[in-house]
């Protein structure tokens, strides 16, 4: 814990100010001072606001280790896995400012309804589907395959909603999957274990699909595990017209 | 402006849609002006005398200039979607600087042949 001396000699506790968003879409930010300490995460000054101040806040965590993905946030108008997020990092006014994910409809105070951002897996085609039984050998997949190497390049998403959070077509367009989405429906474009490839590359080129990506960059300078889904959306795109490795087979 | 729309690939992208709307409102009246020629010349000689006025040299200069943004802009998607598709836009956000200087040197060019 930050700690200072004050001029008549006495220890005085560095604290930091939280403003916090509460209440669903019609809420209101409240305003909280917890201790700044050296070494503190946005999900540590989130988890003592709820343990200090406010046994009401409601905000989502699993892992607090950057796996699950379930406590992404807006820091300071930007999306961010709030675990891994230290306050040092983004405090340059003093004060951290965190309100729900943005794009998604606001359930109570940090936590956010992900049905919208898990919908558009479905609707980008993002669903595996494997062709062989468990009475069947397992399907030989060659680690240093060009296709494996594309899909394992674009596979570490941990569904984190940080990427569609930050995208403005979807902001302006409620309707486009977005970029996690397509990311997944590259990954299985390069799986040769997939046999729907067809109708995957359908969903994702379709309306509301990779065409209305306007190269941003958005979600690439967002993801939290440094993925580039704009890279996956653009090799839907050079698919589409190459005509290459669309069809159902394994 | 929004702190995440704050970077160079982005501005890129917004430089390209707005530049490639504001060509989308000029073509039309390229075209019917080109369309008096069919009138005769002295019909067109008639539609340039109207445009042979300072405010709309600055507009063609202005839009000269936005289609030179518009085509170093449309080069950048391109070569994020085909060259450098394994590389992250911000790595090519670095071409807004580029696209701007050469749209710049394209209107100076005009300006100086106006001149």
């Amino acid at each position: 814990m930050s700690t200072s001396t004050n001029p008549a000699g006495e220890q005085e506790t560095a604290t930091l100010a939280v403003r916090i968003w509460r209440g669903g879409e019609q809420g209101r930010w409240a305003e909280y001072r917890v201790a700044a300490r050296e070494n503190q995460t946005v999900l540590d000054v989130v988890t003592e606001v709820q343990r200090t101040h406010e046994p009401s806040l409601a905000y989502r965590f699993a892992c607090r280790v950057g796996v699950c993905g379930s406590c992404a946030m807006t820091v300071n108008g930007q999306p961010r896995w709030t675990c891994r997020t230290h306050v040092r990092k983004v405090t340059g006014s003093g004060t951290l400012v965190i309100e729900p994910l943005r794009n998604l409809p606001r359930i109570k105070d940090l936590v956010c309804d992900l049905e919208p951002f898990i919908d558009t897996w479905q609707k980008a085609g993002a669903t595996f589907k494997g062709g062989r039984t468990r009475h069947e050998p397992p399907h030989r997949v060659d680690p240093d395959s060009p296709a494996r190497k594309r899909a394992d390049a674009a596979l570490q998403c941990i569904n984190c909603a940080v990427c569609y959070s930050a995208c403005d077509v979807v902001h302006w367009n409620r309707s486009y999957v977005g970029p996690a989405a397509l990311n997944r429906a590259w990954t299985l474009m390069n799986d040769v274990r997939h046999v729907k490839r067809a109708e995957t590359f359908d969903r994702a080129f379709g309306r509301d699909g990779c065409g209305s990506c306007h190269s941003q960059g958005n979600c690439v300078r967002f993801c939290p595990v440094e993925l580039n889904p704009a890279g996956s959306i653009a090799g839907l795109k050079r698919m589409a017209f190459t005509g290459t490795e669309i069809r159902d087979d394994g | 402006m929004l702190p995440l729309r704050s970077h160079n690939s982005y501005l890129a992208s917004i430089g390209h849609r707005l530049s490639g709307l504001a060509l989308a409102l000029f073509l039309p009246f390229h075209f019917i002006m080109l369309a008096t020629a069919l009138g005769g010349s002295d019909s067109l000689a008639g539609a340039l005398a109207l445009v042979d006025r300072p405010l709309f040299k600055v507009a063609e200069w202005g839009l000269v200039t936005l289609l030179a943004l518009h085509l170093s802009f449309g080069i950048r998607v391109l070569a994020l979607e085909w060259v450098a598709s394994s590389q992250s836009p911000g790595t090519l956000g670095r071409w807004v600087i580029s696209c701007a200087g050469f749209a710049l040197l394209v209107g100076g060019i005009m300006l100086f042949r106006m001149a």
